[in-house]
């Protein structure tokens, strides 16, 4: 049962992304096409996204432990440092170049897609990296893994 | 700007991203885990004693939801356009960028944002920006 919640979590999300659009890459560069036709579309998953997720995270604050009785895993880093900018600057060229983010790039791989595979595979090289040089010895401003999300 | 009525999907888009909102509020409140793509693929390289199975629970149903809900959903298969290289390259970038930042689409820009986190919202400013501008110089500059 503990696999169960996190399972149904993954397949709401997926469903989601299916509903939304958001699984084909078109759709994502179309929205981040300012001078070309431009599909706002993506704008309104986030903002449907966060209304609800708005009220998740609230109803979350005023309890002690969540439904299951495992302890509420937060982000505890609030840095905005060179680290997150450099990060998710280099994430959105990639975002840009394919127009696949994490989420979507997994979900696609249950249409059986030999190309989001291989990005997939790529992405999980580039995690691997990135731990990599974060566990080298100085001079490292990777030094201090974090998990937001 | 010119907006693209023709493939403008606002209400599939909206109720779609109530569903992934819901999928985020459902993982807090029940599991007390943050919905953030590239954390939960993350966290298993490597994988880590009793701390991955919740993360392989919640990629399958993400492997799955296609595989069940594409053709009710009349949700087409992807068109991906990138080729080979491209691939290899964006896949790089899109896992080491959100390592280094510790967010992607998911974790940031929907639970970051949620939690009106200065944070996440500096990250998703940064990571939009950067796919409006790579998104520009490859279609409009060497387009």
């Amino acid at each position: 049962m503990k696999r169960l919640s996190p399972f149904l979590a993954g397949l709401l999300f997926g469903t989601g992304l299916l509903l939304s659009g958001m699984t084909n890459p078109p759709k994502i560069l179309a929205f981040l096409d300012l001078a070309g036709a431009w599909d706002p579309s993506l704008a309104f998953v986030m903002g449907g996204a966060l209304l609800v997720a708005f009220a998740g995270f609230r109803l979350a604050a005023g309890r002690r432990t969540s439904l299951s009785g495992e302890p509420f895993r937060l982000p505890r880093a609030s840095a905005i440092d060179a680290r997150l900018i450099l990060g998710s600057l280099i994430f959105g060229a990639g975002w840009g170049l394919v127009g696949l983010c994490p989420g979507p790039a997994i979900a696609d791989l249950g249409f059986l897609d030999a190309r989001a595979a291989l990005f997939v595979v790529a992405m999980i090289a580039g995690m691997a990296l990135c731990r990599g040089l974060a566990s080298l010895p100085a001079p490292a401003p990777l030094a201090e893994a974090s998990l937001d999300g | 700007m010119t907006v693209d009525w023709a493939h403008f999907t606002p209400v599939s888009a909206f109720a779609g991203g109530l569903i992934i909102g819901l999928a985020a509020a459902w993982l807090i409140l029940a599991d007390g885990r943050v919905l953030g793509a590239s954390g939960v693929l993350g966290g298993l390289v490597p994988p880590r004693e009793g701390d991955w199975g919740w993360r392989v629970a919640l990629l399958a149903g993400l492997v799955a939801a296609p595989l069940i809900g594409a053709r009710l959903l009349h949700a087409p298969a992807p068109a991906i356009e990138a080729n080979a290289a491209v691939l290899v390259a964006g896949g790089l970038l899109v896992g080491f960028g959100t390592r280094l930042g510790a967010g992607c689409t998911s974790g940031h820009g929907v639970c970051g944002l949620a939690r009106l986190s200065p944070r996440s919202l500096a990250a998703t400013l940064a990571f939009m920006a950067s796919g409006f501008l790579t998104v520009f110089v490859v279609r409009h500059v060497f387009g």
